[in-house]
């Protein structure tokens, strides 16, 4: 439709391989210790963006947690990500407030012109969608979350344009 | 004295580019060597006027709104430069009337008390509030555990997070088991959408929060405290890092606390991974340590056994930030507010459809009305109000003819919707209350933890019937089937969260029970939000012809020549309302 344009075509995103031993000192610092699991796992994606499954395998062997309960608390929690994501996350806040503010325009919107689904991440690796629960700015509702900078009271129209303006930035 | 510039810097603040702002006096100072104090403080509660600006001088304070990069330039020159207040932009003060100063009018601040009046990251100014001095009150005194856990529960204070149970009853259950190890949890996990006073508080005032727990590590007899925080919240996060550094250096917290014979404790921050069901109790121990957040059978309940199976004393944020307060001014006084059974303040979010959303803290017993129409200055745009829902997903939705329903927890309950944590989204006459009802079951369905069959499953089931309505599909003894399964799913619920998840339906039945028979019977939403059940016409004798929406339509579905009267064909149209919006001559009529 209209605002597909924008989108670029697909290219083949290349899967690098995380270098694991950035893990070494994140398992140092919590071996052994009780209650460790959560915080290894944030560690983990606060290192490569998301949890990689070499990563979990090598985080089990260290430590001697279960791949299992691993898997078990990682697809438990919304923070986690199996898969990794985009350079810029969007995050549409989904809170009551933006939800009566209409949220769903801004979704609908952004994945007509990203052509992705919530949640995804476009081919060219450059924006993943999502969904939040709240976002804590209810009196600026809608508003969305692109990297640490927050938009308020946005129409779909709006949204779209500062995601084009991103990638208008990111293309120079 | 010397002028003071106050920027606020809450996490709503910055997002409306309160940073810019400061940046920008900030810049200003210096390069035109001004003298005065920039300092900065958090949430100041007036979301709605964001960014905001103190300017305090020998003549007074002065509250000023929205000031954004252009109108701070023009705010300094002005009023400190020149020595002349920029009256029309100020919006509160009490020099004068300004646009917004009956917002501060009903209020009474006692949690709240510092937060837009300190900098958060300044231990110093917290301590020149009175801040830390009921501790050093009681290690001075020589105040008994038991004395402390007398005057909060003659205080009344009831557990802040939404639950409601006398707080001082639950540390005198955590003090009687005998433990050489006990913990201190402060719940920060504020998991309802449209509820963020937890967040504000502890951005604005991380202290008080702190010296909360300290004191009830005191009374209870803990040693170890934590605090459990939604990660989303990294402003608040750092704040707290700040102020537990602080806190420690000043002997706050560590050994032998103010010299307490054997009383050692500290905090440490837990960040919570995304888990709304991690606001139970035993959810939120779970996950503390380090396992799937899901809720376990009570009793043994958290006082007897708790994290890592010793006792523990679990509290909300804001219920901890009025500990301090309540034994420095005594039970009595904190008593006198509130009503019989509810006493003393309580901090709400206004958010949705009203003018002036944002942060207040009322005496309970004040009606929703008030709190409403009087501090939040009514609905926006003029419109009807219809509804407000209190609670969140646990909650409900009060309508307006029960606005005069007074906010203490047993009214409110009610109503069939619950206090919460103290969010209150305003709905006007274009929210479609059977759209809310299915918006809170699809986040309680998509957050049920899954232990539970009835949660698990019946919450599903309940969203399907939901949607189904919503699309046109509803069949007659659908109500009836809902409440059915809500019965069922609240009875045999574990947790709050499966105990609760069906009030938003319950309630939108109880009270809008025309507006599920208009959507099931008549295939039509009387608040014109569910999509399939519109219909979009052109009324010709509005129609100019100017083809703006046949031009937009993204299906084509509109023909017509120019200057003639449009035609929608129904068949085509995917009911996106693309040419309503766009039409400049109301042409296009919604049914």
């Amino acid at each position: 439709m209209r605002i597909t344009r924008i989108t670029k075509p697909a290219e083949v995103q290349e899967v690098s391989v995380p270098d694991l031993s950035l893990l070494d000192p994140l398992i140092t610092k919590y071996k052994g210790k009780k209650g460790n699991l959560i915080p290894l796992l944030q560690g983990t994606q606060e290192l490569f963006g998301f949890i990689p499954a070499a990563a979990f395998e090598k985080i089990s062997e260290r430590t001697g947690i279960r791949l299992s309960d691993m898997y078990g608390v990682a697809t438990f929690y919304a923070q986690f990500r199996l898969k990794p994501v985009g350079k810029h996350i969007i995050k549409v806040c989904h809170g009551t407030a933006c939800h009566v503010q209409n949220a769903n325009a801004i979704t609908d919107s952004l994945k007509e012109a990203l052509g992705v689904a919530d949640g995804e991440t476009t081919p060219d690796g450059l924006f993943t969608l999502e969904s939040v629960a709240c976002l804590g700015c209810c009196s600026l509702a809608p508003v969305m979350m692109i990297g640490s900078e927050t938009y308020g009271k946005l129409t779909g129209g709006q949204a779209v344009k500062i995601v084009k303006n991103i990638r208008i930035q990111e293309s120079n | 004295m010397q002028t003071t510039v106050t920027v606020g810097l809450g996490s709503c603040g910055v997002a409306a580019g309160a940073g810019k702002t400061y940046q920008k006096i900030s810049a200003i100072r210096d390069a035109e060597h001004l003298d005065f104090i920039l300092k900065k403080t958090s949430c100041i509660g007036m979301c709605y006027r964001e960014p905001l600006v103190e300017v305090t001088d020998e003549t007074g304070t002065y509250l000023y709104g929205d000031i954004d990069e252009e109108k701070a330039l023009e705010l300094i020159e002005k009023h400190i430069n020149q020595h002349s207040p920029i009256r029309e932009w100020v919006v509160q003060t009490d020099l004068f009337e300004a646009s917004e100063n009956d917002f501060a009018a009903s209020q009474v601040k006692i949690a709240l008390r510092n937060c837009g009046f300190i900098d958060p990251e300044s231990i110093d100014e917290y301590e020149a509030r009175r801040g830390y001095e009921a501790i050093r009150q009681i290690a001075a005194s020589g105040t008994t555990r038991e004395d402390v856990i007398q005057t909060v529960l003659d205080s009344g204070l009831r557990g802040r997070g939404g639950g409601g149970f006398p707080t001082g009853l639950k540390w005198r259950f955590a003090a009687g088991n005998a433990s050489p190890e006990k913990y201190i949890i402060c719940n920060a996990d504020e998991g309802d959408p449209g509820a963020f006073m937890d967040r504000s508080l502890l951005e604005g005032d991380p202290h008080a929060v702190i010296e909360g727990m300290i004191i009830a590590a005191f009374a209870i007899g803990a040693s170890g405290g934590v605090i459990y925080c939604r990660a989303e919240y990294p402003l608040a996060i750092k704040r707290l890092n700040i102020a537990l550094e602080q806190a420690r250096q000043k002997k706050y917290l560590g050994q032998q606390i103010l010299g307490i014979e054997g009383f050692n404790f500290d905090v440490y921050i837990k960040e919570g991974a995304g888990a709304f069901v991690c606001g139970e109790e035993t959810a939120l121990i779970a996950s503390v340590e380090g396992e799937r957040g899901m809720p376990r059978k009570r009793p043994p309940f958290p006082a007897a056994s708790g994290l890592w199976k010793k006792p523990t004393n679990i509290n909300n944020v804001e219920t901890f930030a009025n500990i301090p307060w309540i034994i420095l001014n005594g039970a009595a006084e904190y008593a006198k507010y509130g009503t019989e059974k509810s006493k003393g303040t309580k901090v709400f979010a206004l958010a949705g459809k009203i003018k002036r959303s944002g942060l207040v803290e009322v005496p309970m017993g004040i009606s929703i009305r008030d709190i409403i129409f009087k501090l939040g200055g009514g609905i926006q745009h003029d419109k009807k109000f219809k509804a407000v829902q209190l609670g969140g997903p646990s909650g409900g939705c009060i309508p307006e003819y029960l606005a005069d329903t007074l906010v203490d927890y047993d009214s409110v309950n009610a109503t069939g919707a619950i206090m919460g944590s103290g969010g209150m989204v305003v709905m006007d006459e274009t929210t479609c209350m059977i759209d809310v009802a299915k918006f809170f079951l699809d986040f309680t369905q998509k957050e049920s933890c899954g232990k539970c069959t009835f949660c698990r499953i019946g919450t599903k089931r309940m969203l399907e019937i939901l949607t189904r309505i919503t699309e046109g599909n509803g069949k007659e003894g659908d109500i009836e089937l809902l409440e059915e399964l809500a019965y069922q799913i609240k009875d045999n619920s574990l947790c709050g969260l499966g105990q609760t998840a069906p009030n938003p339906v319950l309630t939108t039945i109880r009270y809008f029970r025309d507006e599920y028979e208009a959507h099931i019977n008549h295939k039509k939403c009387p608040a014109k939000v569910c999509k399939t059940l519109l219909t979009y016409e052109v009324i010709p004798d509005m129609c100019t012809g100017c083809m703006v929406c046949a031009k937009n339509c993204p299906v084509n579905a509109i023909d017509g020549e120019r200057k003639q009267v449009h035609f929608i064909r129904q068949e085509d149209c995917i009911r996106c309302g693309d040419c309503f919006t766009r039409c400049k001559f109301e042409a296009i009529r919604v049914f």
